[in-house]
C-alpha cells in the first residue's frame, strides 16, 4: 500500500460523524458534494485549507454516532490520505475500511502530533513519522484479513475478487 | 473458557463450535437493515458487485423514516431510487410512507427480529433488538450492501462488559433513565468494540420498552451491541408479534467479562444529559435552572407506546407553558392508532403540544423541529451532539418522555415527581 503523507489537521475526542458531515446534507449521497460540507459544524475553514494527501489526527474515539458512510466518504473526497487517531468508534472503522479510506490507531501519535506539521504513514509497518519534529511512533498494523480489503480499495472489489 | 451471549450467538451463525474475543469470523445474516439515507447509498455498491441479486428477498428490510414523507427534493429521489430498488428485487419488507415507522420501533413490532438472530443494519442503532435477545449491530452501506448481495458479514468477536441489575425502580425511573446513568458512568467510549450484557434479577422490572431504550443507546456507549436475556416477558412479545422461531441462547457461567458492574435500579433517579455529549450526565436534582424552548417526545428511544402513555398522564388536562414548542411522534403507524385510541393523541393536542406522522425528523436535524441559534430543547432521542438538531450553537438535552412531559408544563427543566 501506498504511504500518506501530507500537513496535519488535529481534532480532540469523539468527533462524531454529525460533525464530520451533519445531517442536514445527507439527502445527497454524491461523494464531491459531500466533501464541500466535511467537518462543517466542526470547523468551518476546513474545506477551504485542506489540501490533496493532508491527513487528519484526532484523540479517542473518532467517528462515533451515526453511522452514515458519508462520513468516511466525506473526508476521502475531501482528499485526506489518513486519519490517525488513538481510537475509532467501530462503526466508523469498518465503513473506512470497507470503502478504502485508511485509518490507523496509535495513542502516542495521536497525542504527540501537532496541527500543520507535516507527517508520512507507512502502512505495511505501521510506523507514523513526524517529518517536522523527527519523532517516530509504532501505529497498529491491519490484521491480514483487513489489509486484504484495503488493498482491494474497498469491500465491494473484495468481495468480486473472491 | 466459557462464551458470552453474543459469543455463542455468533459462534452458532459462523458454524463454529465455539469463538474468543479478538477472532475475525463470517457469519450468516437472518436480517440485513437499511434507511432512506443509508439504502441508495448501498444500492449503489450493490451494483457494483458481481451479484445477480438479494441473497433472500425475505431477509432484507428497507425502511424509509428519516425524511419521509420526503422533506426536499432530493430526499424524494433517494427515496424513489430505494422504492425502485424494492420493486425490482421483489422485497417483501420494504416500508414507505403509511406502513412505516421508525425502523428500530417497526422492526421488532413486525416480528421480523427474534431472539438468536443475527442482524446487521446500515443505522447505528441497529444494537436496539439485543432487548429480544438478539445479536445486532450497525454497520455502513458498504457492509448493507454486501451483506443483501452475500447474506453474510465480517465481524471481529467482541469480548463483553456485564451489567447486573438489581432492585426496582421508583415511579418516573425508566429504561432511558438506566441507560444515561450507565453511559454517564463508564462514558461514550466506555464500551468501545465491545458487548454490553445485561443480567440480573432486577430485569423483571423493565418492561420491553424500556429495555429497547437500553439496547438501543448501547451505541452512545460505543458499544457493538446491548443484548439481554431471553425471559417470559421476551417470549411473549415475540409471540404477539412474531410467527418465525426464535432460539434462546444464555452466557456460559465461566464466560469471561472485561468488566463487571452493578446497577441499583431503587437508587437511580430520573437523569439528564447535557450538552454535548451523552455521557454528560446529571441527576434531575443537580440540574439547577435550565430553560427550554422546544420539547421533542419520539424517536427509536422514546417513540413507543408507553413512551407515549408516562408523557400523556402527565399533561392530561394540563397546558404547556407559554412559549414552548413540544412536539410529539408516535414511532409507528400501530403506535400511532394506539395512542389514538387510548386518547393519548387528544391529550397531547389538547395541552398544546402537535402530533407528527412518524419520522425520525428532528432526532437528527432532518425537519419537524429544527432548533435555532441559541435555543435549547429537551429531547427523548439520544445524541446531544453539536448541531444534531440544527444551529451549531443550539442545545439538546436528553431525557425521558417523563422528564420531557414535566419540562413541557413548567418551562424549564423538570422532575416529574415534584410537579
Ligand atoms: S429516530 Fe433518530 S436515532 Fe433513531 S433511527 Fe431515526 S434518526 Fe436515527
Amino acid at each position: 500500500m501506498k504511504a500518506a503523507c501530507g500537513t496535519v489537521h488535529k481534532f480532540g475526542d469523539n468527533i462524531d460523524t454529525d460533525v464530520i458531515i451533519p445531517a442536514r446534507y445527507l439527502n445527497s449521497s454524491d461523494p464531491a458534494e459531500l466533501a464541500t460540507h466535511c467537518m462543517e459544524d466542526i470547523d468551518k475553514e476546513f474545506v477551504n485549507k485542506v489540501k490533496a494527501g493532508d491527513l487528519i489526527v484526532a484523540t479517542k474515539n473518532f467517528g462515533c454516532g451515526s453511522s452514515r458512510e458519508h462520513a468516511p466518504i466525506a473526508i476521502k473526497a475531501s482528499g485526506v490520505s489518513c486519519v490517525i487517531a488513538e481510537t475509532f468508534a467501530r462503526i466508523f472503522y469498518r465503513n473506512a475500511i470497507n470503502i478504502g479510506l485508511p485509518i490507523i490507531e496509535c495513542k502516542e501519535a495521536s497525542v504527540a502530533i501537532k496541527e500543520g506539521d507535516e507527517v508520512e504513514v507507512d502502512f505495511d509497518s505501521g510506523v507514523i513519522t513526524d517529518k517536522t519534529t523527527g519523532e517516530t511512533f509504532q501505529g497498529q498494523a491491519f490484521p491480514p484479513f483487513m489489509q486484504k480489503i484495503i488493498d482491494s480499495e474497498g469491500l465491494v472489489n473484495y468481495i468480486n475478487n473472491k | 473458557m466459557g462464551m458470552t451471549m453474543t459469543q455463542k450467538i455468533l459462534a452458532a451463525h459462523a458454524g463454529l463450535e465455539s469463538v474468543t474475543a479478538g477472532q475475525l469470523i463470517e457469519a450468516n445474516l437472518d436480517l440485513v437493515l437499511g434507511n432512506d439515507i443509508t439504502s441508495p447509498v448501498a444500492i449503489h455498491e450493490m451494483s457494483k458487485m458481481k451479484v445477480d441479486g438479494v441473497f433472500d428477498k425475505d431477509k432484507v428490510a428497507l425502511v424509509m423514516d428519516h425524511f419521509v414523507p420526503n422533506k426536499d427534493i432530493k430526499s424524494a429521489e433517494h427515496v424513489k431510487e430505494v422504492r425502485q430498488f424494492a420493486c425490482e428485487h421483489c422485497i417483501s419488507n420494504f416500508y414507505d410512507v403509511g406502513q412505516m415507522g421508525i425502523e428500530h420501533a417497526l422492526l421488532p413490532e413486525k416480528g421480523l427480529t427474534v431472539a438468536g438472530d443475527v442482524i446487521i443494519g446500515a443505522d447505528s442503532h441497529t444494537c436496539t433488538y439485543g432487548a429480544l435477545g438478539a445479536f445486532s449491530t450497525g454497520v455502513g452501506s458498504t457492509d448493507m450492501a454486501a451483506g443483501m448481495a452475500t447474506g453474510k458479514a465480517w465481524f471481529k468477536v467482541p469480548s463483553a462488559i456485564k451489567f447486573n441489575i438489581v432492585g426496582k425502580p421508583s415511579k418516573y425511573v425508566s429504561g432511558k433513565d438506566v441507560i444515561l446513568h450507565i453511559i454517564g458512568m463508564i462514558g461514550v467510549d466506555g464500551a468501545l468494540y465491545q458487548s454490553m450484557e445485561f443480567v440480573g434479577e432486577g430485569i423483571q422490572y423493565l418492561s420491553m420498552d424500556d429495555r429497547f431504550t437500553i439496547a438501543n443507546m448501547a451505541i452512545e456507549a460505543g458499544g457493538k451491541n446491548g443484548i439481554f436475556p431471553v425471559d417470559d416477558l421476551a417470549i411473549e412479545y415475540m409471540k404477539a408479534h412474531s410467527k418465525r422461531d426464535y432460539k434462546v441462547y444464555e452466557a456460559d457461567a465461566d464466560a469471561e467479562y472485561s468488566a463487571e458492574y452493578t446497577i441499583d435500579l431503587s437508587t437511580l433517579r430520573p437523569t439528564v444529559a447535557f450538552p454535548h455529549l451523552p455521557e454528560n450526565t446529571k441527576t434531575i436534582d443537580e440540574v439547577g435552572e435550565i430553560k427550554i424552548d422546544q420539547v421533542v417526545i419520539g424517536s427509536c428511544t422514546n417513540g413507543r407506546l408507553e413512551d407515549l402513555r408516562v408523557a400523556a398522564e402527565i399533561l392530561k388536562g394540563k397546558k404547556v407553558a407559554k412559549g414552548i414548542r413540544v412536539i410529539v411522534i408516535p414511532a409507528t403507524q400501530q403506535i400511532y392508532l394506539d395512542a389514538m385510541e387510548e386518547g393519548l393523541l387528544r391529550t397531547f393536542v389538547e395541552a398544546g403540544a402537535v402530533v407528527s406522522t412518524p419520522t425520525c425528523g428532528p432526532c437528527l436535524g432532518g425537519y419537524m423541529g429544527i432548533l435555532a441559534a441559541g435555543e435549547r430543547c429537551i429531547s427523548t432521542t439520544n445524541r446531544n451532539f453539536i448541531g444534531r438538531m440544527g444551529h451549531v450553537d443550539s442545545e439538546i438535552y436528553l431525557a425521558s418522555p417523563a422528564v420531557a412531559a414535566a419540562s413541557a408544563l413548567t418551562g424549564y427543566i423538570s422532575d416529574p415527581t415534584k410537579l
